[in-house]
């Protein structure tokens, strides 16, 4: 089908043309569709966004949280985001990385949302992981622990739940667990 | 068979190579000069090494292909044995690809095989080209999706939007799961890429992390826990290998205690391995059945000898016996494998005139545009903080931020449409200097 012994010298040609040029930084269909996310995002006031790596590294980010409302309002949540070469087929992978007292975050980080895991859909898109995660902060809820003991504390006792969370943000121990400031 | 004789080794394969007929493609040209150039000239690259890469060599140099070359970062392992036939037990701990090429070209004289024991993405972009066909025997996505991105980056198209065909770089490509399979033909610029029909890929199973850590149901959730959330606390900064046969049984004796403690059965060693590795039992002979149509592919391909397939076939042996071929379409606004749109430009355009013309550019009506250039981003309309790093390119000419390329592929994202009706997109544009271009790419632009 293809007129492959004609072709041969006018593909040399082309490779040649292509080796002329500087070496070519490959860019994936998974980084075009996160630039399309990335240069649309819409944050509340209360998100920002930081790229640690510089303007051209769009694949890992950073998502700051400051919740002026709720148990955790005053406080500030860094979220480290690593987005792979198959997004959006794949979910971003999210870890928090402010040590927090939370029930659905645990203490190393891991973040039970839904969107993150068994209902991401390519439809999604990164500001709304962001809402999402914003939401956690809001309405905590002790139905998907994660932190087993924040998730009863909150269930049993919410007051008790409220003067843990400030303890934890002001720096404090919680139980055996101590908590780095992040007021 | 040991034995066979040299010269009629390719009397099959004559007869489909040296009489003319009435099924053939409409560029057969039937005769010896097509049978030796395929065994001297046509060079074809095998990706992977392992369940199809094993078949797909041996059923490639059986049809009549001498020049093959086989890449493969893996390396032999036990549990390989029961399909990937060209492994001995002695080879464990070997390279895939160059025990794979050692054993074929011991098997088939003439043939030559050269292994490459790397990634994929170790290879330059050059090294893909100097292929006429690429057989692609994966068993990941991403895989596929860079071998897809790379193979289109060949393609070419004139200026009525029409691929020039010396650029059309071929892949073939199959997959199997178990009982099931699929081999399809990528034509970049003709049929529709990898890219163009991503979402046939089922999503990944993902268990909710809540479930894993309060409310396990089955042994997967059990290893699933010590794999995510376990690993983590115990090993704070480690990252999991799953290559790694320490880490593996760790995360099982983990799953092992999880199980346990909720009364779970069913936690065993190879489910640990195929739970966190996401490995589906492979068959041997759904292997070699896609291998099998992936090869007779490739030859059709190369020679016209018959039609090809259009342009996806399915295999399903789960419950009897079903077969498919689908004629999938492509997206004509693929970012990988479309055209884009051409737009012409005077190298004094800066960034912020060409992101006006792209507003009123009949084909775009593009607002809010935001422009990345070969993973450069140039402008970006949000979020702020990128807003402000890329604002002072806004006055600079596009031909410099672009290294003084000619001719190249930049992507923009922006809002289509009018009123209401606005639609976020992302396009990809074929962006071409005037006066810039050199004889040799006017010459291409021609389409000659």
């Amino acid at each position: 089908m293809i007129k492959l012994f004609k072709v041969k010298e006018k593909q040399r040609e082309l490779a040649e043309n292509a080796n002329g040029k500087p070496p070519i930084k490959k860019q994936s269909a998974g980084e075009l569709r996160l630039h399309k996310d990335i240069s649309e995002l819409n944050l509340p006031k209360t998100c920002s966004i930081s790229f640690p790596n510089g303007k051209d590294d769009l694949m890992n980010f950073e998502v700051t949280i400051r919740p002026d409302d709720g148990y955790y309002m005053g406080g500030t949540f860094v979220f480290s985001f690593s987005i792979s070469s198959i997004y959006p087929h794949e979910a971003p992978k999210v870890k928090c990385k402010t040590k927090v007292y939370h029930p659905n975050i645990d203490l190393e980080g891991n973040v039970c949302l839904n969107i993150l895991r068994e209902d991401w859909k390519p439809v999604l898109n990164i500001n709304t992981i962001i809402y999402g995660l914003y939401h956690l902060f809001t309405e905590p809820n002790h139905e998907d622990p994660l932190n087993h003991e924040a998730a009863a504390v909150l269930s049993d006792n919410p007051s008790m739940f409220e003067s843990n969370v400030r303890r934890a943000m002001s720096g404090g121990y919680v139980g055996q667990t101590y908590f780095q400031r992040c007021m | 068979m040991a034995d066979s004789i040299p010269q009629s080794r390719s009397r099959d394969l004559d007869k489909l190579l040296l009489r003319p007929g009435n099924l053939v493609g409409p560029t057969f040209e039937a005769g010896s000069q097509l049978r030796d150039d395929i065994k001297e000239c046509v060079r074809v690259l095998v990706i992977g090494a392992g369940g199809l890469g094993c078949e797909l060599l041996k059923d490639l140099a059986f049809s009549g292909f001498q020049n093959l070359e086989v890449i493969d970062m893996d390396r032999i392992e036990v549990t390989n044995l029961n399909r990937q036939f060209l492994f001995r037990i002695g080879d464990v701990g070997k390279p895939k690809a160059e025990v794979a090429a050692k054993r074929v070209m011991e098997r088939v004289s003439g043939v030559d095989i050269k292994s490459h024991f790397c990634r994929i993405e170790d290879k330059p972009i050059s090294f893909y080209n100097d292929f006429h066909i690429i057989v692609l025997g994966l068993d990941s996505i991403e895989a596929r999706s860079y071998i897809n991105s790379v193979a289109c980056s060949f393609l070419e198209y004139d200026s009525d939007d029409i691929p020039q065909e010396e650029s059309i770089k071929p892949m073939v490509d199959g997959g199997t799961e178990g009982f099931k399979g699929h081999a399809r033909i990528i034509m970049p610029g003709v049929t529709p890429c990898f890219e163009c029909t991503i979402w046939l890929f089922p999503p990944q199973v993902k268990f909710p992390l809540c479930t894993l850590a309060e409310t396990p149901r089955t042994a997967a959730h059990c290893i699933e826990y010590a794999h995510l959330i376990k690993w983590d606390e115990a090993h704070s900064g480690k990252t999991f290998d799953p290559d790694d046969p320490e880490h593996m049984q760790w995360v099982y004796s983990e799953a092992v205690k999880r199980a346990e403690l909720f009364g779970i059965p069913g936690v065993t060693y190879s489910l640990t391995q195929g739970v966190v590795k996401n490995i589906i039992p492979a068959i041997a002979s759904t292997n070699a059945i896609i291998s099998a149509a992936c090869a007779l592919e490739t030859l059709k391909v190369v020679s016209g000898c018959s039609k090809t397939l259009t342009n996806y076939l399915t295999y399903n042996g789960v419950e009897g016996l079903h077969t498919k071929v689908t004629e999938f379409v492509r997206d004509k606004d693929c970012l990988v494998c479309g055209p884009g749109v051409l737009i012409e430009l005077e190298a004094s355009v800066t960034l912020k005139k060409f992101i006006d013309l792209l507003e009123d550019h009949p084909k775009l009506l593009l607002t809010r545009v935001s422009v990345t250039y070969r993973g450069k981003n140039l402008y970006m309309q949000a979020p702020p903080v990128l807003e402000e790093m890329t604002r002072s390119n806004l006055d600079l000419p596009l031909f410099e931020l672009m290294g003084k390329t000619p001719r190249d592929i930049v992507h923009v994202t922006g809002a289509a449409g009018k009123g209401d009706k606005k639609q976020s997109c992302s396009r990809k544009l074929r962006v071409i200097f005037k006066g810039m271009v050199g004889v040799t790419d006017m010459d291409m632009a021609g389409g000659a």
